[in-house]
């Protein structure tokens, strides 16, 4: 059974414009997917559809088996707690620690009294440094988030993802804000989590090279339309010029 | 910018110039206010205060009472604010775009705040006088409404400023609307708010004098007690005084200032 089902999704802003038209596919779990396509054409709508950070219009999103536009509060919190978010910009809190910031991730656990007196058990804390260490910060655990470089803040962000223990990861241009080398450090992360731990990762990119090179498939999105979906490996010039459209040819080589 | 448009600005200058003294002309004639007679008088009027506004060594026997006083006042402008900023704190979450819970709490929340904070604090008492009558809690409840309002709208626009995005990635993990206020609006404003806080003691310290000579209590009704008696001594010994506090709470509140920020 798939893990994540996209059937007939459509999103509006405002009535004119579409900004979703009418979008079908499929996730497995344990997939690593890449969703490319220029700038406008949806793709962080999509994202925030799926853990409904954005109200669905039309068509539905099933989690599980789970109907995630039908949910009440409770359920989608729960859905929430199941799934991970990684952001362009990080959207740590700048003014607290790197732990306090990774420990945010258990919130979809805690009722709001624990919650708001920051009651975390040792286990959650034990586990809050074993992530750290793992992605190499864990000599920065007490400075504040905004003391840190892109790369470093942005592997907080995946530690705060992975303390949710969620099934599927959504990644929001992980990488738009980063040097090279910190792109490389953080895809390879992302890449490390599917592989390892089995965690399902959707990612939006801009650069359709990182995307053949990490995703196993890729979807492309043009204009809200779903324009491309299959194994990366059978993306070819002819489909990205579509993708991008003709004018943009040279974006695709950068 | 070009030199026709310089041109332009240079006349406007000259026509803006041209329209005050035109006004000033005007309602000078009209309420007879008399220029040079009142420049005249400058100079009576300052060897009056060197004269008359002395700390003798008779006035200072009055210094315990004064500051005992002034205390009570200081204490009441903290509390007031204090009190008020909890308030606010409240009211600014409701009436922030991005912590609101909805349209309608958010509009009552501005209208309090631009309600109370449109009517001076002056009036405040005065409005107050005729419910509570002449005591201290007239002179509180004037300082925390008009503090409301001023600390309501302050907040407001620190809570709009904290960045939207960590909000968002908390909403993202599944964490309640509390868990959101309390570790990602809060923190992030806090700084600023306590500034803002710490700029309020300041004020209604200066105001409480004032509000104290209207409903009768602490140093504002020492002051107008001495200064209706003729007892220009004392009345400048608690001017001292006054002057002295609020130096100090302005000292204070930069260092603490420059802690936080
Ligand atoms: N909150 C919003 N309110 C109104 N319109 C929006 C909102 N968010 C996005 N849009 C519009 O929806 C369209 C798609 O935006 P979206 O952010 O999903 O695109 P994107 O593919 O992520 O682009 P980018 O690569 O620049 O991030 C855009 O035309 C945008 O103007
Ligand atoms: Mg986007």
């Amino acid at each position: 059974m798939s893990l994540l089902k996209v059937e007939g999704l459509s999103k509006f802003y405002d009535r004119e414009t579409k900004v979703l038209k009418d979008v079908n596919f499929e996730v497995k779990a344990g997939e690593f997917l890449s969703i490319i396509g220029p700038s406008g054409a949806g793709k962080s709508t999509l994202l925030r559809c799926m853990n409904r950070l954005v109200e669905i219009n039309e068509g539905k999103v099933i989690f599980n088996g789970l109907d995630v536009g039908a949910m009440k509060k409770k359920e989608l919190r729960k859905l929430r707690t199941n799934i991970g978010m990684i952001f362009q910009h990080y959207n740590l809190v700048p003014r607290l620690t790197v732990i306090e910031n990774v420990l945010h991730g258990r919130f979809g656990y805690k009722s709001t009294i624990q919650g708001v007196l920051g009651r975390f058990t040792e286990p959650e804390k034990e586990q809050a440094f074993f992530l750290l260490e793992k992605l190499g910060i864990s000599e920065h655990a007490y400075k504040r988030c905004d003391q840190l470089s892109g790369g470093q803040q942005q592997r907080v962000g995946i530690c705060r993802a992975l303390i949710q223990e969620p099934e599927l990861i959504l990644c929001d241009e992980p990488i738009a804000s980063l040097d090279p080398n910190s792109s490389k450090v953080i895809m390879d992360y992302l890449k490390s989590i599917s592989t390892e731990m089995g965690i399902t990762c959707i990612v939006n990119l801009h650069q359709v090279e990182v995307a053949k090179e990490y995703a196993s498939r890729i979807v492309g999105l043009k204009q809200g339309e779903i324009v491309f979906d299959g194994p990366s490996k059978l993306l070819y010039g002819e489909q990205i010029q579509n993708i991008y459209g003709m004018e943009s040819r040279e974006l695709i080589t950068v | 910018m070009n030199a026709k448009q310089m041109r332009k600005n240079k006349w406007q200058t000259t026509i803006f110039f041209i329209l005050i003294i035109i006004v000033t002309y005007l309602s000078t004639a009209i309420t007879k206010f008399n220029f040079i007679d009142s420049i005249a008088t400058i100079p009576a009027a300052f060897s009056w205060i060197f004269s008359n506004l002395l700390i003798t060594e008779e006035s200072l026997e009055k210094l315990p009472q004064i500051l005992e006083k002034l205390g009570e006042t200081i204490f009441m402008s903290i509390a007031a604010t204090t009190l008020a900023a909890v308030v606010s704190l409240f009211l600014a979450i409701m009436g922030s775009k991005t912590t609101k819970v909805n349209q309608t709490f958010s509009v009552i929340a501005r209208f309090i705040a631009s309600f109370s904070r449109n009517i001076p604090v002056v009036a405040w008492s005065l409005i107050l006088l005729i419910s509570f009558g002449q005591n201290s809690i007239t002179g509180f409840l004037a300082l925390f409404v008009a503090t409301v309002g001023f600390l309501t709208r302050a907040f407001i626009e620190s809570v709009d400023e904290a960045n939207q995005s960590s909000v968002e990635a908390l909403t993202a993990t599944g964490a309640t609307y509390f868990h959101m206020i309390s570790k990602a609006v809060i923190p992030q404003s806090l700084p600023q708010m306590l500034s803002w806080i710490l700029f309020m003691i300041e004020t209604n310290i200066r105001s409480a004098t004032l509000v104290g000579i209207l409903t009768g209590t602490g140093i504002g009704y020492m002051f107008d007690l001495y200064y209706k008696n003729m007892n220009y001594n004392l009345v400048a010994l608690i001017t001292f005084t006054i002057i002295i506090a609020v130096i100090a709470i302005e000292l204070i509140s930069n260092r603490i200032r420059r802690v936080i920020l």
